[in-house]
């Protein structure tokens, strides 16, 4: 008995911590089935678009259900030529200004940075400021004017009429990627530029041998949105593109509308989803820095 | 650096020489970095003067004439405040536009945000396949402000689209949501919504930084789970519940391709999905009246610069930012 008595509150103790974990996983399976149910509910649009691209002209008006009856593979090709221009040259056009836009932020964004970061000059708090204050600048108020001086200046429908989309990358002008590159070079210890200019570098020496190696995860950031970022982007290429053959996949995916024939819905979706597929690619290689990197940026330092 | 050494220094850094004249060695250093600064921030420079300052600029006076893009710009003629007093007074349908951003930011925007906690909230938690989770939970918002996300948002809201197939499933008789006036905005609403990923991604980093000893002691004291919510999480939430309010408002009141893809450029039906900049597009680039669309722009600006001090001024009285906190 003596031995027992403390033995007793043990039974019930573990049937309520096992209650306890019981209901604790409960909660977990709740918590997950809520979780794939939004999931479900959040992925839609995009298996529907993947099966209605395979779908004929047919069953996009009769078949409710997700997948094909039939595979119609012919979506794409018929896609791909329904204009007089081929979706590759607009992909080509697409791939162009992304990856202009990509070294152009890339190289100004970072010497902007480094300038801000580490230099002293006269008037940096006033820059910095003025470069914050861009930040918030809603991109949509200078499309007027811009569009004004670029035609003035002969760059609107030139040979090469791509200048108007990439010069203002070329010079930092997207200043989310200069506040970004700053905050990151903050990290840097600055005993490594100390130890290079004791060892007689200049400041472009220190710019080159220790923060450009050691920036590369801010570049690769910067890359791969400015790359995601543009090739999504649709007012700009809108504004400055008015020839077919010089069109980027948005513009030219928004020609598909203007000929609301109901038969070229297979094409439509088909060429949508191949737009998509850069983005999807990316977002498969670098989901995690994605995820984590850019949206925090802001929160930190 | 030979550029150090030149003898005759750039306007703005001959101040710094000549105050250290008396102690050359670290008045060269200084000197020296001084023009480096310039060197590095020079494109920006260039860029803030031609792409931003100057258009800005340009954008004011053109604001206060009869512009379009078709006369010279020497020829251009000044009608003072004739562009606002129109606005204000004589036309409808841009106070139209301004209604529909601003339903469209008023409703959506609090929503997604809504949507955003709430799946924070479940995927707040340690365990295998999370990560899975919060990728897939971000991807609508890698993909959403693309033309092709836009083309299937509209399909799936027509006549045929998925969502009447989905209703019809429970015998309810859908309708031609994008073509009806009074559900084109909604529609839209719902595509911004959809993309409440970047803004969960944000509660998730704030989430973590929330003390768990909080909750411990509030448990302790006998504080159930929604009092911890409201009087723990909520709180320590408010920095990025506003950080994220202040750019999804900027960010909604700036849509514009969902809107136009939708009304094929119009923002129809019925003016219905009229956002504010693509009633600025059509007043600039369809009916080239490039003045009257600089006016909208700076009415524009300024209405965003008053709501984020709106924001500003007001988060002093609800955003609670703890002492010694690392954000």
């Amino acid at each position: 008995m003596v031995a027992q008595t403390p033995t007793l509150p043990r039974p019930g103790a573990t049937a309520t911590a096992a209650r306890r974990r019981r209901s604790g996983a409960g909660r977990q399976a709740i918590r997950l089935l809520i979780l794939v149910a939004i999931l479900a509910v959040v992925l839609y649009p995009l298996f529907w678009m993947l099966g209605t691209s395979f779908k004929s002209q047919e069953e996009i008006v009769n078949n409710i259900g997700l997948f094909p009856r039939e595979f119609t593979p012919g979506n794409f090709t018929d896609g791909w030529t329904n204009f007089d221009v081929n979706f590759g040259r607009f992909f080509f056009n697409s791939a162009l200004v992304s990856l202009l836009t990509v070294v152009g932020n890339g190289v100004s964004c970072l010497l902007a940075a480094y300038a801000f970061a580490r230099l002293r000059f006269r008037l940096r708090g006033l820059w910095f400021a003025v470069m914050i204050g861009t930040l918030l600048l809603p991109g949509h108020v200078l499309i007027v004017p811009q569009y004004i001086l670029f035609q003035k200046t002969g760059m609107v429908g030139a040979a090469w009429p791509y200048l108007p989309l990439v010069l203002p990358q070329f010079l930092a002008t997207e200043a989310f990627f200069v506040f970004l590159m700053v905050q990151f070079m903050r990290g840097i210890p600055r005993e490594l530029d100390e130890a290079a200019k004791i060892d007689g570098a200049s400041s472009y020496g220190i710019f080159r041998h220790v923060i450009l190696p050691l920036s590369r995860p801010a570049l690769v950031t910067t890359a791969i949105f400015s790359f995601i970022w543009t090739w999504n982007d649709f007012f700009r290429q809108l504004v400055y593109l008015s020839d077919l053959e010089d069109y980027t996949v948005p513009v030219a995916l928004t020609l598909f509308i203007d000929s609301t024939s109901q038969s070229a819905v297979g094409p439509m979706f088909a060429m949508s989803l191949l737009s998509l597929l850069p983005v999807f690619l990316f977002f498969i290689a670098f989901q995690r820095m994605l995820v984590e990197g850019i949206n925090t940026s802001g929160l930190k330092g | 650096m030979a550029l150090t050494t030149a003898p005759n220094p750039t306007p703005p850094a001959r101040e710094t020489v000549r105050a250290s004249a008396k102690s050359r060695r670290p008045g060269r250093t200084r000197h020296g970095e001084g023009l480096a600064g310039y060197v590095f921030l020079s494109p920006w420079l260039l860029g803030l003067m031609a792409v931003t300052a100057i258009p800005m600029l340009l954008s004011l006076y053109l604001s206060f004439t009869n512009y379009d893009i078709l006369t010279d710009l020497s020829d251009v003629e000044w009608v003072g405040l004739a562009n606002y007093e129109r606005m204000f007074t004589a036309d409808p349908s841009y106070w139209h536009a301004v209604q529909v951003t601003l339903s469209f930011g008023l409703i959506a925007v609090p929503l997604k945000l809504a949507a955003a906690l709430g799946v924070a909230l479940l995927l707040n938690r340690a365990w295998r396949g999370v990560g899975l989770f919060r990728g897939l939970f971000y991807l609508p918002s890698l993909l959403g402000g693309s033309v092709a996300l836009a083309i299937v948002w509209v399909s799936m809201f027509n006549r045929d689209g998925a969502f009447n197939s989905f209703l019809s499933l429970f015998g309810i008789e859908g309708k031609p949501w994008v073509n009806d006036p009074d559900w084109s905005l909604e529609t839209l609403m719902v595509l911004a919504i959809w993309q409440f990923g970047a803004p969960m991604v944000i509660f998730l980093a704030g989430l973590k930084q929330v003390p768990t000893e909080l909750y411990e002691a509030a448990a302790v004291d006998g504080a159930n789970k929604l009092r911890q919510f409201l009087n723990i999480t909520l709180p320590m939430l408010s920095p990025v519940i506003f950080f994220n309010l202040v750019l999804e408002t900027i960010n909604g009141f700036q849509g514009f391709t969902a809107a136009f893809v939708l009304s094929n450029g119009t923002g129809g039906p019925v003016d219905s999905t009229l956002m504010y900049t693509l009633n600025l597009y059509i007043t600039g680039f369809t009916e080239l009246e490039m003045g009257y669309a600089s006016a909208m722009a700076w009415v524009f600006l300024v209405a965003i610069a008053l709501i984020t001090v709106v924001f500003f001024s007001t988060g002093r009285f609800w955003v609670h930012y703890s002492d010694g906190d690392g954000n």
